[in-house]
Protein backbone atom coordinates (compact mmCIF):
# COMPACT_ATOMS: atom_id res chain seq x y z
CA UNK A 1 0.00 0.00 0.00
CA UNK A 2 1.39 3.26 -0.86
CA UNK A 3 1.82 5.86 1.80
CA UNK A 4 -0.27 9.01 2.13
CA UNK A 5 1.05 11.98 3.25
CA UNK A 6 -0.74 14.73 4.77
CA UNK A 7 -0.12 17.97 5.91
CA UNK A 8 -1.76 19.96 8.31
CA UNK A 9 -5.02 21.86 7.09
CA UNK A 10 -5.69 25.15 7.77
CA UNK A 11 -6.92 25.82 11.34
CA UNK A 12 -10.96 25.45 12.24
CA UNK A 13 -12.53 28.56 13.52
CA UNK A 14 -15.46 28.97 15.81
CA UNK A 15 -17.24 30.54 13.18
CA UNK A 16 -16.91 27.64 10.86
CA UNK A 17 -19.62 26.22 13.12
CA UNK A 18 -23.07 28.00 12.35
CA UNK A 19 -24.43 26.79 15.83
CA UNK A 20 -22.53 27.18 18.49
CA UNK A 21 -23.26 24.14 21.11
CA UNK A 22 -23.86 26.27 24.07
CA UNK A 23 -27.26 28.46 23.89
CA UNK A 24 -25.89 31.37 25.75
CA UNK A 25 -26.83 34.12 22.80
CA UNK A 26 -23.10 36.54 22.80
CA UNK A 27 -25.27 39.34 22.09
CA UNK A 28 -28.36 38.69 23.69
CA UNK A 29 -28.25 42.44 25.70
CA UNK A 30 -30.08 40.27 28.59
CA UNK A 31 -26.31 38.60 29.24
CA UNK A 32 -24.59 42.26 29.48
CA UNK A 33 -24.68 43.38 33.23
CA UNK A 34 -23.30 46.70 33.65
CA UNK A 35 -21.71 48.13 36.46
CA UNK A 36 -19.52 50.85 37.44
CA UNK A 37 -19.29 52.10 33.83
CA UNK A 38 -18.20 48.42 32.59
CA UNK A 39 -19.97 45.90 30.86
CA UNK A 40 -19.35 42.20 31.82
CA UNK A 41 -20.28 40.16 29.06
CA UNK A 42 -21.36 36.59 29.82
CA UNK A 43 -19.61 33.95 27.54
CA UNK A 44 -19.60 30.89 29.14
CA UNK A 45 -17.53 28.37 26.23
CA UNK A 46 -15.56 26.03 26.25
CA UNK A 47 -12.29 26.90 24.33
CA UNK A 48 -11.86 23.60 22.81
CA UNK A 49 -15.43 23.63 21.69
CA UNK A 50 -14.73 23.72 17.94
CA UNK A 51 -12.23 20.45 18.57
CA UNK A 52 -15.55 18.93 20.82
CA UNK A 53 -18.24 19.95 17.74
CA UNK A 54 -15.48 18.51 15.22
CA UNK A 55 -15.29 15.31 17.30
CA UNK A 56 -18.61 14.93 17.86
CA UNK A 57 -19.04 14.90 13.66
CA UNK A 58 -16.59 12.38 13.34
CA UNK A 59 -17.78 10.23 16.22
CA UNK A 60 -21.21 10.42 14.28
CA UNK A 61 -19.31 9.75 11.10
CA UNK A 62 -17.18 6.71 12.47
CA UNK A 63 -20.71 5.45 13.62
CA UNK A 64 -22.69 5.00 10.24
CA UNK A 65 -20.04 3.79 8.62
CA UNK A 66 -19.44 1.18 11.71
CA UNK A 67 -15.45 1.76 12.07
CA UNK A 68 -14.11 1.32 15.80
CA UNK A 69 -11.55 4.46 16.04
CA UNK A 70 -8.51 3.63 18.76
CA UNK A 71 -6.48 6.34 19.72
CA UNK A 72 -2.95 5.31 20.39
CA UNK A 73 -0.97 7.65 22.82
CA UNK A 74 2.29 7.77 24.24
CA UNK A 75 5.29 9.38 24.65
CA UNK A 76 8.06 9.43 21.90
CA UNK A 77 10.18 6.14 21.40
CA UNK A 78 7.61 3.96 23.90
CA UNK A 79 7.30 1.21 21.67
CA UNK A 80 4.11 3.00 19.45
CA UNK A 81 4.35 1.90 16.07
CA UNK A 82 6.17 -1.14 16.95
CA UNK A 83 3.00 -2.56 18.62
CA UNK A 84 0.96 -1.38 16.03
CA UNK A 85 3.04 -3.48 13.50
CA UNK A 86 2.59 -6.28 15.47
CA UNK A 87 -0.95 -5.73 16.19
CA UNK A 88 -1.59 -5.60 12.79
CA UNK A 89 0.22 -8.48 11.89
CA UNK A 90 -2.04 -10.33 14.16
CA UNK A 91 -5.60 -9.19 14.07
CA UNK A 92 -5.64 -8.30 10.37
CA UNK A 93 -7.60 -9.59 7.70
CA UNK A 94 -9.37 -10.70 10.16
CA UNK A 95 -10.50 -7.22 11.28
CA UNK A 96 -10.21 -4.98 8.39
CA UNK A 97 -7.57 -1.94 9.91
CA UNK A 98 -6.46 1.26 8.68
CA UNK A 99 -3.89 3.89 10.11
CA UNK A 100 -3.49 7.13 10.77
CA UNK A 101 -0.30 8.41 12.34
CA UNK A 102 0.98 12.02 13.32
CA UNK A 103 4.18 12.73 13.43
CA UNK A 104 6.27 16.34 13.40
CA UNK A 105 8.60 15.46 10.49
CA UNK A 106 9.40 11.86 8.91
CA UNK A 107 7.38 9.52 7.31
CA UNK A 108 9.39 6.39 8.98
CA UNK A 109 6.56 5.71 10.78
CA UNK A 110 3.91 5.09 8.05
CA UNK A 111 6.64 3.18 5.80
CA UNK A 112 6.86 1.11 8.77
CA UNK A 113 3.07 0.15 9.11
CA UNK A 114 2.63 0.17 5.55
CA UNK A 115 4.12 -3.32 5.86
CA UNK A 116 1.09 -4.76 7.18
CA UNK A 117 -0.92 -3.74 3.99
CA UNK A 118 -3.22 -2.13 5.84
CA UNK A 119 -4.00 1.91 4.03
CA UNK A 120 -1.66 4.27 6.20
CA UNK A 121 -2.03 8.15 6.39
CA UNK A 122 0.77 9.95 7.94
CA UNK A 123 -0.03 13.53 9.43
CA UNK A 124 3.08 16.09 9.96
CA UNK A 125 2.51 18.91 11.66
CA UNK A 126 5.21 20.64 10.68
CA UNK A 127 3.74 23.16 8.43
CA UNK A 128 2.27 25.41 11.80
CA UNK A 129 5.32 25.13 13.99
CA UNK A 130 5.34 21.67 14.70
CA UNK A 131 2.03 20.95 17.02
CA UNK A 132 1.81 18.40 19.91
CA UNK A 133 -1.19 16.74 19.28
CA UNK A 134 -3.41 15.42 16.55
CA UNK A 135 -7.25 17.92 16.88
CA UNK A 136 -10.12 16.81 15.47
CA UNK A 137 -10.06 18.40 12.13
CA UNK A 138 -6.96 16.90 11.13
CA UNK A 139 -8.70 13.84 11.61
CA UNK A 140 -11.69 14.63 9.81
CA UNK A 141 -9.37 15.72 6.87
CA UNK A 142 -7.20 12.85 6.91
CA UNK A 143 -10.39 10.69 6.99
CA UNK A 144 -11.35 11.77 3.46
CA UNK A 145 -8.46 9.92 2.16
CA UNK A 146 -9.94 6.39 3.58
CA UNK A 147 -12.94 4.21 2.16
CA UNK A 148 -14.65 3.55 5.96
CA UNK A 149 -16.81 1.25 4.15
CA UNK A 150 -14.00 -1.05 3.73
CA UNK A 151 -12.42 -1.48 7.09
CA UNK A 152 -13.51 -2.33 10.61
CA UNK A 153 -10.96 -0.48 12.72
CA UNK A 154 -9.31 2.94 12.55
CA UNK A 155 -6.25 3.03 14.81
CA UNK A 156 -4.75 6.63 14.93
CA UNK A 157 -1.20 6.71 16.06
CA UNK A 158 -1.02 10.40 17.89
CA UNK A 159 2.29 12.37 18.30
CA UNK A 160 4.40 11.35 21.25
CA UNK A 161 3.76 13.28 23.81
CA UNK A 162 1.96 12.42 27.57
CA UNK A 163 0.17 15.60 27.93
CA UNK A 164 -1.46 17.35 25.12
CA UNK A 165 -3.38 14.57 23.06
CA UNK A 166 -5.13 13.78 26.13
CA UNK A 167 -7.16 17.27 26.04
CA UNK A 168 -8.37 16.30 22.70
CA UNK A 169 -11.04 14.36 21.58
CA UNK A 170 -10.82 13.46 18.06
CA UNK A 171 -14.26 11.58 18.25
CA UNK A 172 -12.31 8.27 19.03
CA UNK A 173 -13.79 4.86 20.81
CA UNK A 174 -11.22 3.98 22.99
CA UNK A 175 -8.15 5.02 24.06
CA UNK A 176 -4.77 3.11 24.90
CA UNK A 177 -1.38 4.54 26.30
CA UNK A 178 1.54 2.43 25.98
CA UNK A 179 4.18 2.56 28.70
CA UNK A 180 7.50 1.35 27.90
CA UNK A 181 9.61 -0.18 31.13
CA UNK A 182 12.54 2.14 30.55
CA UNK A 183 10.64 5.48 31.36
CA UNK A 184 9.91 5.22 34.84
CA UNK A 185 7.64 3.50 37.20
CA UNK A 186 6.01 7.34 38.25
CA UNK A 187 4.99 8.53 34.62
CA UNK A 188 1.58 7.61 35.13
CA UNK A 189 1.87 10.10 38.52
CA UNK A 190 3.58 12.54 36.84
CA UNK A 191 1.21 12.33 33.78
CA UNK A 192 -2.21 11.65 35.57
CA UNK A 193 -4.25 13.13 33.14
CA UNK A 194 -3.30 10.86 29.97
CA UNK A 195 -3.53 8.06 32.52
CA UNK A 196 -6.89 9.17 33.44
CA UNK A 197 -8.31 9.61 29.88
CA UNK A 198 -7.27 6.16 28.69
CA UNK A 199 -8.85 3.06 28.77
CA UNK A 200 -5.80 0.71 29.17
CA UNK A 201 -2.58 0.73 29.26
CA UNK A 202 0.11 -1.09 27.42
CA UNK A 203 3.01 -1.36 29.63
CA UNK A 204 5.83 -2.42 26.77
CA UNK A 205 9.24 -3.45 26.81
CA UNK A 206 8.84 -6.12 29.02
CA UNK A 207 11.83 -8.23 27.30
CA UNK A 208 14.23 -5.75 29.01
CA UNK A 209 12.95 -6.54 32.54
CA UNK A 210 16.16 -8.36 33.04
CA UNK A 211 18.26 -5.48 32.94
CA UNK A 212 16.86 -3.27 34.39
CA UNK A 213 16.31 -2.01 38.35
CA UNK A 214 12.29 -1.25 37.40
CA UNK A 215 10.25 -2.36 39.95
CA UNK A 216 7.12 -3.09 37.75
CA UNK A 217 4.82 -3.95 40.74
CA UNK A 218 5.25 -0.73 41.91
CA UNK A 219 4.61 0.90 38.28
CA UNK A 220 1.37 -0.97 37.72
CA UNK A 221 0.27 0.22 41.52
CA UNK A 222 0.86 3.59 40.31
CA UNK A 223 -1.26 3.33 37.27
CA UNK A 224 -3.82 1.60 39.47
CA UNK A 225 -3.90 5.19 41.66
CA UNK A 226 -4.62 7.38 39.26
CA UNK A 227 -6.99 5.16 37.65
CA UNK A 228 -8.02 2.40 39.42
CA UNK A 229 -9.72 -0.88 37.79
CA UNK A 230 -8.02 0.12 34.42
CA UNK A 231 -6.93 -2.69 32.39
CA UNK A 232 -2.99 -3.33 32.71
CA UNK A 233 -1.64 -5.56 29.75
CA UNK A 234 2.31 -6.29 30.18
CA UNK A 235 3.44 -7.07 26.96
CA UNK A 236 7.12 -7.10 24.73
CA UNK A 237 6.58 -5.65 21.33
CA UNK A 238 9.53 -7.08 20.58
CA UNK A 239 8.98 -11.15 21.12
CA UNK A 240 5.29 -10.62 21.24
CA UNK A 241 5.00 -11.62 24.82
CA UNK A 242 1.72 -10.76 26.79
CA UNK A 243 0.19 -10.06 23.26
CA UNK A 244 -2.82 -12.11 23.60
CA UNK A 245 -5.07 -11.07 26.44
CA UNK A 246 -4.64 -7.14 24.60
CA UNK A 247 -5.24 -8.21 21.08
CA UNK A 248 -8.42 -9.79 22.76
CA UNK A 249 -9.67 -6.76 24.35
CA UNK A 250 -9.13 -4.83 21.52
CA UNK A 251 -10.79 -7.26 19.34
CA UNK A 252 -14.19 -7.47 21.61
CA UNK A 253 -13.93 -3.83 21.85
CA UNK A 254 -14.59 -3.76 18.26
CA UNK A 255 -17.04 -6.93 17.80
CA UNK A 256 -19.17 -5.14 20.35
CA UNK A 257 -19.34 -1.58 18.51
CA UNK A 258 -19.49 -3.19 14.51
CA UNK A 259 -22.20 -5.73 15.82
CA UNK A 260 -24.06 -3.32 17.83
CA UNK B 1 2.38 22.69 24.95
CA UNK B 2 -0.17 23.77 23.06
CA UNK B 3 -1.10 27.22 24.88
CA UNK B 4 -0.45 29.01 21.60
CA UNK B 5 -3.37 27.47 19.93
CA UNK B 6 -5.77 27.82 23.30
CA UNK B 7 -4.56 31.21 22.97
CA UNK B 8 -5.78 32.01 19.39
CA UNK B 9 -8.84 30.05 20.43
CA UNK B 10 -9.18 32.35 22.89
CA UNK B 11 -8.87 35.38 20.92
CA UNK B 12 -11.08 33.83 18.83
CA UNK B 13 -14.11 33.30 21.10
CA UNK B 14 -13.41 36.65 22.86
CA UNK B 15 -13.73 38.84 19.96
CA UNK B 16 -16.90 36.73 18.81
CA UNK B 17 -18.82 37.99 22.27
CA UNK B 18 -18.09 41.46 21.96
CA UNK B 19 -21.62 42.44 21.03
CA UNK B 20 -22.37 44.97 18.14
CA UNK B 21 -22.51 48.38 20.02
CA UNK B 22 -19.93 47.64 22.10
CA UNK B 23 -17.44 47.21 19.09
CA UNK B 24 -15.60 50.45 19.46
CA UNK B 25 -14.95 50.15 23.32
CA UNK B 26 -12.05 48.97 24.91
CA UNK B 27 -12.10 45.34 26.32
CA UNK B 28 -10.08 45.42 29.73
CA UNK B 29 -10.17 41.75 30.59
CA UNK B 30 -10.99 38.23 29.58
CA UNK B 31 -12.37 35.91 32.36
CA UNK B 32 -11.19 32.33 32.42
CA UNK B 33 -11.61 29.15 34.55
CA UNK B 34 -8.97 26.51 33.80
CA UNK B 35 -8.96 23.37 35.80
CA UNK B 36 -5.72 21.93 37.45
CA UNK B 37 -6.25 18.89 35.63
CA UNK B 38 -6.25 20.32 32.21
CA UNK B 39 -2.88 20.33 30.00
CA UNK B 40 -2.73 24.42 30.44
CA UNK B 41 -0.02 26.07 32.40
CA UNK B 42 -1.59 29.38 33.80
CA UNK B 43 2.14 32.01 32.85
CA UNK B 44 2.43 30.07 29.69
CA UNK B 45 -0.95 30.69 28.29
CA UNK B 46 -0.61 34.63 29.59
CA UNK B 47 2.33 34.55 27.54
CA UNK B 48 1.10 33.28 24.65
CA UNK B 49 -2.16 35.58 25.40
CA UNK B 50 0.39 38.72 25.29
CA UNK B 51 2.01 37.64 22.17
CA UNK B 52 -1.09 36.56 19.99
CA UNK B 53 -3.06 39.90 20.99
CA UNK B 54 -0.25 42.66 20.41
CA UNK B 55 -1.20 44.93 17.77
CA UNK B 56 -5.00 44.23 17.98
CA UNK B 57 -8.11 45.05 19.02
CA UNK B 58 -7.25 43.47 22.32
CA UNK B 59 -3.64 44.61 22.91
CA UNK B 60 -3.08 44.71 26.60
CA UNK B 61 -6.04 43.27 27.71
CA UNK B 62 -5.56 41.30 31.04
CA UNK B 63 -5.85 37.44 30.69
CA UNK B 64 -7.86 36.76 33.98
CA UNK B 65 -7.43 32.80 34.79
CA UNK B 66 -9.37 31.70 37.90
CA UNK B 67 -7.72 28.01 38.82
CA UNK B 68 -10.77 24.95 39.58
CA UNK B 69 -9.41 22.24 41.51
CA UNK B 70 -10.12 18.52 41.08
CA UNK B 71 -12.70 17.64 42.64
CA UNK B 72 -14.13 14.03 43.07
CA UNK B 73 -17.41 12.68 44.00
CA UNK B 74 -17.26 8.74 44.96
CA UNK B 75 -20.11 6.57 43.28
CA UNK B 76 -20.25 4.03 45.98
CA UNK B 77 -20.19 6.52 49.32
CA UNK B 78 -20.90 9.75 47.84
CA UNK B 79 -17.98 11.69 49.60
CA UNK B 80 -15.98 14.52 48.03
CA UNK B 81 -13.24 15.65 48.37
CA UNK B 82 -10.13 17.62 46.70
CA UNK B 83 -8.14 15.69 45.08
CA UNK B 84 -4.58 17.45 45.97
CA UNK B 85 -1.59 14.43 44.03
CA UNK B 86 -2.14 11.82 42.01
CA UNK B 87 -4.10 9.35 43.78
CA UNK B 88 -7.55 9.02 42.22
CA UNK B 89 -8.86 6.66 45.12
CA UNK B 90 -12.16 7.59 47.39
CA UNK B 91 -10.24 8.86 50.54
CA UNK B 92 -13.46 7.66 52.44
CA UNK B 93 -13.88 4.30 51.53
CA UNK B 94 -10.79 3.73 49.10
CA UNK B 95 -13.35 2.45 45.81
CA UNK B 96 -11.72 3.61 42.38
CA UNK B 97 -15.45 4.32 41.36
CA UNK B 98 -14.88 7.78 41.17
CA UNK B 99 -16.31 10.92 39.25
CA UNK B 100 -14.17 14.06 38.66
CA UNK B 101 -16.64 16.67 39.41
CA UNK B 102 -14.67 19.91 38.75
CA UNK B 103 -10.63 20.35 37.44
CA UNK B 104 -11.38 19.82 33.39
CA UNK B 105 -12.32 23.68 32.65
CA UNK B 106 -11.16 25.50 29.92
CA UNK B 107 -14.03 27.80 29.81
CA UNK B 108 -13.89 31.63 29.19
CA UNK B 109 -16.68 33.03 31.70
CA UNK B 110 -16.88 36.77 30.52
CA UNK B 111 -15.43 39.44 29.15
CA UNK B 112 -15.59 43.32 30.41
CA UNK B 113 -15.69 46.17 28.47
CA UNK B 114 -15.47 49.38 29.43
CA UNK B 115 -16.67 52.54 28.84
CA UNK B 116 -13.75 54.68 27.34
CA UNK B 117 -13.06 54.05 23.14
CA UNK B 118 -10.21 51.71 22.66
CA UNK B 119 -6.55 53.15 23.06
CA UNK B 120 -4.61 53.70 20.00
CA UNK B 121 -2.80 50.18 19.01
CA UNK B 122 1.12 50.80 19.53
Amino acid sequence: MPVKLFRMPKQYHHRDFQKPLHSHAHHDTDTASQKSGAHIIKVVRRVLDANDIMAGQNRKRFREKGVFVLNMMSSPGSGKTTTLVKTLARIMPEIKTAVIVGDICTTNDADRLAISGAPVIQINTDQFGGDCHLAAHVIEKAVDDLDLDTIDLLVVENIGNLVCPAEFDIGEDARVVVLSVTEGEDKPAKYPLMFRECDATLLNKTDLLPYLDYDKDLAVSTIQQVHPDMPVFEISSKTEDGFEPWLQWLRTLVHNKLHH
Amino acid sequence: MHEMGIAMQIVEIALDAIPPNLQEKSVETVNLKVGKLSAIVPDSLRFCFDVVTRETRLAGVKLNIEEIPVKARCRECHFEWIIEGPAFTCKNCQSGAIDIITGRELDIESIEIADREIPDAG
